[in-house]
């Protein structure tokens, strides 16, 4: 909870790294965990002024290292 | 942009009348509507929020298509003006099209009270693109858009931008502060996205929705139909004794019940979907599928499936069309597959009658509760059943926007969109079904009405081996064939058929069946068939009739087999018990 880290890489085709791009989550950025659903559901995080839900696979596939 | 307030800003500005809602993607067709720049009548498209050109969804491929084809004069960029980071790639893709871009920074109040700072000319100068703010809720700088669109009718295309000419001049002129949070956003997930908490307080809104829909709506419904009853005695009867006893028929028991008995229930769907849209505005749906993913994962669908099934509660038709967003085409079709279970308005209608008419005050939220809980439960065993045959692959990301609350302007709007629906419809379907209902009701010539001997009792008869096992009698079976057209059909078509309306004809259903038959219609009205404009947009959205088809056929198997188990245990239990 409210872990920070910083993007270095996105491990996925170019499909899913244009959506996540236009999001705002591109190498370099910085994201914050907000909170994680109960039951194994989606992570809330957050990314500049937005705020993004996920499912913890897609989650998997951004690389951060903490900051 | 999605969700930037593209829809509100064409209403405020033409006075259209666009679905609004926060919720990313509302937009899903071309919208568009006429407008006065300076002394030029110009059209103004609104076009679907995209985060790329790149056409891999169907709204993008819908925007880039019709860059392509229509050639605009003029396109306006409209981003967010909290949210500038992530949007410049769109921008520097658009400006190479060849076209004059103007760029409209909306949300403008949001920025504002995010403590963001923008340098409008300093940005307009670096793009060498007109700049402007505007917050289109409360229709802040709808005067200098307009200014701005006058003089870029007139000017050259936009040169084309490199993303990092973009950056640049974003970066220089936009001051966002470190901490730029929304704070009450913050406060209210911390309590409405809690761990434990988030999903109980979830259904008790919902609950609380249905609760407050039906106590302020119950009234106002015998209130019209009052009304409607008085005008017909007091008004109508004494000015049409003049004319012969067919006619006086046709317009009175025909026309007259029929529609006046679907009209009493226009302030109660009015009240629904403006409770829905408040829920919808606020930005609660998307937190509704943040906290329903996991459980719909095991269903095949996801969180996003969840908000659509919640919409369809409001109508199917813009339910099924908001699947758009769902690129996965098994997800989608799955979802498409589930929602006519969903417990429209128009149905609710038929139950509030029914419930009305067969169970006390104290049983009638539960009973109204119990059908939307087999609602959910049928969308989902459909789900699954199916979710092997359309499979999900699709990536659930999506984006959260923070709460706003919705202006008074915006709830009339909606309000008013539900008198006009209502209006089109009865145009449409309920005159036509009402006036045929009677006529099959009480022809050939001499038959009694609403006997065996009319054509109507003809057709009962001959469906009755279908429809006896499920304690469905002969006035219903008609009811239900005409509802296959619209669930307004029916309760239209049962104040036709008993020749009655308002408190009479709830008198006349309470005398004609008992509460476990009611229960086994009820059940098969909600599950089988919602309309024919769901299977329309089905048809439009999937091009399938093999699918269209399928979405027909096997709600009305589903609809038989629950009220038959249904009825035949219930009548069981009360011989033995």
């Amino acid at each position: 909870m409210g872990e920070r880290g910083r993007i270095f890489a996105i491990d996925s085709d170019i499909d899913l790294k244009q959506r996540l791009a236009s999001l705002g989550l591109r190498e370099g950025c910085q994201v914050q965990v907000l909170r994680k659903a109960s039951f194994g559901g989606p992570l809330h995080v957050r990314v500049g002024t937005t705020e993004v839900i996920m499912r913890r696979s897609e989650a998997q596939r951004i690389m951060t290292v903490p900051v | 942009m999605p969700n930037t307030g593209k829809s509100t800003f064409l209403n405020r500005l033409t006075g259209a009348q666009a679905k609004v809602g926060n919720w990313p993607g509302l937009t899903v067709s071309v919208l568009s509507a006429r407008l006065m720049v300076g002394d030029q009548m110009a059209q103004l498209i609104d076009l679907p929020g995209i985060y790329d050109l790149s056409a891999y969804s169907e709204d993008e491929k819908v925007v880039s298509t019709y860059l392509e084809t229509q050639k605009p004069d003029l396109i306006l960029f409209m981003m967010n003006a909290s949210q500038v980071d992530r949007q410049l790639n769109l921008l520097s893709q658009v400006s190479s099209n060849g076209t004059p871009v103007v760029v409209v920074m909306n949300m403008a109040d949001e920025a504002k009270a995010l403590g963001i700072e923008i340098k409008v000319d300093l940005l307009s100068q670096k793009l060498g693109l007109p700049v402007c703010l505007l917050s289109a809720k409360y229709g802040q700088g709808t005067e200098q858009l307009q200014q701005r669109m006058r003089e870029a009718f007139r000017s050259a295309p936009a040169r084309a931008l490199s993303p990092a000419e973009v950056q640049e001049a974003f970066k220089t002129s936009v001051m966002v502060p470190a901490q730029a949070s929304h704070l009450l956003t913050e406060r209210i997930d911390k309590v409405l996205l809690h761990p434990w908490l988030g999903l109980p307080v979830f259904f008790g809104v919902m609950l609380l929705l249905f609760e407050g829909v039906f106590s302020i709506g119950k009234p106002l419904q015998d209130a019209m139909s009052w009304l409607f009853s008085n005008v017909r005695t007091q008004a109508l009867e004494p000015l049409l004794s003049g004319l012969p006893l067919v006619l006086q028929g046709l317009l009175l028991d025909g026309l007259y019940n029929g529609i006046s008995t679907v009209a009493s229930f226009v302030p109660l769907i009015i009240l629904f979907f403006l409770f829905l849209g408040i829920v919808e505005d606020t930005g609660y749906l998307s937190r509704a599928a943040f906290l329903m993913d996991a459980l719909m994962s095991k269903f095949g669908m996801d969180g996003r499936s969840f908000v659509m099934l919640l919409m369809g509660f409001g109508c199917n038709v813009p339910a099924l069309m908001g699947t758009r967003v769902i690129r996965s085409k098994g997800l989608r079709y799955l979802t498409m597959l589930s929602i006519p279970f969903s417990l429209c308005s128009a149905r609710l209608q038929v139950f509030v009658l029914f419930i009305a008419a067969m169970f006390t005050t104290e049983q009638a939220p539960w009973v109204l509760f119990s059908l939307y809980v087999v609602s959910i439960a049928m969308a989902m065993f459909t789900s699954l059943i199916f979710k092997n045959k359309y499979v999900n692959i699709d990536a659930f990301v999506l984006e959260i926007p923070p709460y706003r609350l919705p202006t008074l302007r915006q709830m009339i709007l909606k309000g008013w969109q539900e008198v006009r629906n209502f209006l089109t419809r009865t145009t449409r379907f309920i005159m036509l079904g009402v006036l045929l209902i009677w006529v099959l009701t009480n022809f050939p010539e001499g038959a009694t009405a609403g006997s065996l001997e009319t054509w109507a009792g003809q057709l009962s008869h001959w469906m009755a081996p279908l429809l006896q096992p499920l304690g469905i009698n002969e006035q219903l079976t008609i009811a239900l064939v005409f509802g296959f057209v619209a669930k307004e059909v029916v309760i239209g078509a049962l104040a036709v058929i008993y020749g009655h309306q308002g408190q009479a004809l709830i008198d006349a259903i309470f005398h004609n069946m008992d509460w476990i038959s009611a229960y086994s219609f009820m059940l098969f009205a909600l599950i089988y068939t919602p309309c024919v404009s769901t299977i329309a947009t089905i048809r439009n959205e999937t091009k399938s009739w093999a699918f269209t088809a399928l979405s027909v056929v096997w709600p009305l198997c589903v609809a038989w087999l629950v009220s038959f188990m249904f009825y035949q245990t219930a009548m069981m239990v009360r011989l033995h018990g």
